[in-house]
């Protein structure tokens, strides 16, 4: 509160020199017309979420097959295993450039820059669960005539899923931040809609926008990880006060 | 119920440079009669968790082979109950879940819950079935994974230290608890352990393991009447025997580990025998 307090004083103050100083007020204005009133924020926030739940599903789906194949062969591991790693280090959106020629400016250059944007880090911590996996439950389960796959399903995976559950998070917050980057290169979204309003010299929009943004990471950590990572901590027996 | 036969089992590691060898043991045959209480006893290396892994099928032997009944061991299989020293339940499934585990394979799901709770029952903890292992105490625990062993029905039991990481109270109340399920369900029973009074209690057979190179030293039957007391003067005197003899064992493990310091005054004084007797006067 004191926050917003003292950026409106300081608005007040400026707003005489300058009409690019954002006011709170204002923004949240804006945000209100944005979202209820001419919906567009209403219509670049549904396009942004829709982009960001596929391309984080996938994200997962994709490194979650590539984790597994990582953690359980010796071979994959030592070949792309590295790769991987070269990978995660090149931030996502430095594909933008590539994936534009390759989609022909269409929606599949997002989708491929957020998809890759989260599938290191889901790639990487499914490995290192299924790596960590105690070998004691490997051959206890061995010795209840479990082989292979059904090691692999039945004991490795579910072993792994609170590594999974971290790889995920991840996955989410560097997607996430590749959509944002993305959009304001590309076309439509939230970071499309924050390009415009500045083009417009509309600073007020551009808070509003961001505190959308901020809004939704806030609800994604603390409404859906956190919640899930508490119930799947407390029931591997890992929480420290359970 | 079947006979386990150990049949000229030899088992070597590659050390570290990958060329030469690391004999653990060698030419080591061993039969358990069907319905068999038998304990492997012996000091730390002597290779006598490393001789149940051959016999569970988790380990495969360098030379020779394990035989249950007429099948040679080629392999894990249901047919042979394992309960390691840590009770290795799933974390993510509750007790239940965790017995029933072991049956998936060969029962549909009714079935199975009926067959769990059953041996769940055996090991009284009927009142658990929906808790998850972290809200179980250790020796709760190690119930769990000797119903779950027990669950398949297997022909025989190998336990490979058990009891080793729980504390006093507890182990006795399980030795009990072993006895009674080794009575009413007359399993074969491998029992690996470092603990003589242990192994004196429960075995009809216990095989002592001596280290470098790894065998067995001797094979001592135990005829006492069960439940045997650990104060009688038969219990107390194969207590001794049996330490005579390995602690000279255990005096060749720590020579061995300690180098040169096992000649220093403190370490004679500890673990010194007659051969080092006046040194260090």
């Amino acid at each position: 509160m004191v926050l917003i307090a003292i950026w409106e004083i300081i608005y007040r103050i400026y707003s005489k020199d300058t009409t690019l100083f954002p006011s709170p007020l204002g923004s949240v204005q804006q945000l209100y017309i944005g979202l209820f009133d001419t919906g567009i924020l209403a219509t670049a926030l549904g396009e942004s979420m829709q982009r960001i739940i596929i391309g984080f599903s996938m994200a997962v789906i994709i490194g979650g097959i590539l984790g597994v194949l990582l953690g359980v062969s010796k071979l994959a591991d030592e070949t792309l295993g590295s790769l991987v790693i070269a990978l995660q280090s090149v931030p996502s959106i430095v594909w933008l450039p590539i994936a534009l020629v390759v989609f022909q400016g269409g929606p599949g250059a997002i989708y491929f820059v957020v998809i890759l944007g989260g599938t290191w880090a889901m790639t990487l911590n499914i490995r290192m669960g299924i790596k960590n996996v105690s070998p004691i439950l490997i051959r206890a389960a061995k010795t209840m005539g479990y082989k292979n796959t059904e090691l692999v399903w039945r004991v490795m995976l579910p072993a792994s899923i609170p590594s999974a559950l971290t790889g995920a998070r991840l996955a989410w917050a560097f997607g996430w931040r590749a959509l944002m980057a993305a959009e304001l290169i590309g076309r439509g979204g939230l970071g499309r809609t924050l390009m415009d309003a500045r083009d417009f010299f509309n600073m007020d929009l551009v808070v509003a926008i961001m505190i959308i943004i901020s809004v939704i990471g806030l609800i994604v950590e603390y409404l859906i990880f956190s919640k899930i990572e508490k119930k799947v901590l407390s029931r591997w027996g890992l929480a420290k006060n359970a | 119920m079947e006979s386990v036969t150990i049949k000229n089992v030899e088992k070597t590691f590659p050390n570290r440079d990958n060329k030469t060898f690391f004999t653990v043991f060698k030419d080591i045959s061993l039969d358990i009669k069907e319905g068999e209480f038998v304990s492997l006893l012996g000091p730390s290396g002597c290779g006598k968790s490393t001789l149940l892994n051959i016999v569970a099928g988790l380990d495969k032997p360098t030379s020779g082979a394990a035989y249950v009944g007429e099948t040679k061991i080629s392999g894990p299989g249901s047919d042979r109950g394992v309960v390691f020293q840590e009770a290795a339940l799933m974390p993510w499934l509750n007790v239940i879940e965790n017995v029933m585990f072991a049956l998936k394979k060969t029962m549909d799901k009714a079935t199975a819950k009926k067959h769990a709770e059953k041996y769940l029952k055996l090991v009284h903890l009927s009142k658990f079935l929906h808790s998850y292992p972290h809200e179980l105490s250790g020796g709760m625990k190690q119930r769990v994974a000797i119903a779950r062993a027990l669950s398949m029905d297997p022909k025989v039991l190998l336990m490979d230290e058990p009891f080793g990481a729980l504390d006093e109270q507890t182990r006795m109340m399980l030795h009990k608890e072993v006895q009674f399920i080794w009575e009413q369900t007359k399993k074969t029973i491998l029992f690996v352990t470092h603990n003589i009074r242990e192994s004196i209690l429960l075995s009809d057979r216990i095989v002592l393991m001596g280290t470098r190179p790894g065998g067995i030293i001797k094979i001592f039957p135990v005829d006492l009447p069960r439940p045997r007391i650990p104060s009688s003067p038969e219990f107390i005197q194969l207590e001794e025997d049996i330490m005579s003899i390995l602690g000279g064992e255990i005096e060749k493990v720590m020579r061995e580990e300690m180098g040169d310091d096992f000649n220093s005054k403190k370490a004679s004084l500890l673990y010194g025998t007659d051969s080092n007797m006046g040194n260090h006067i």
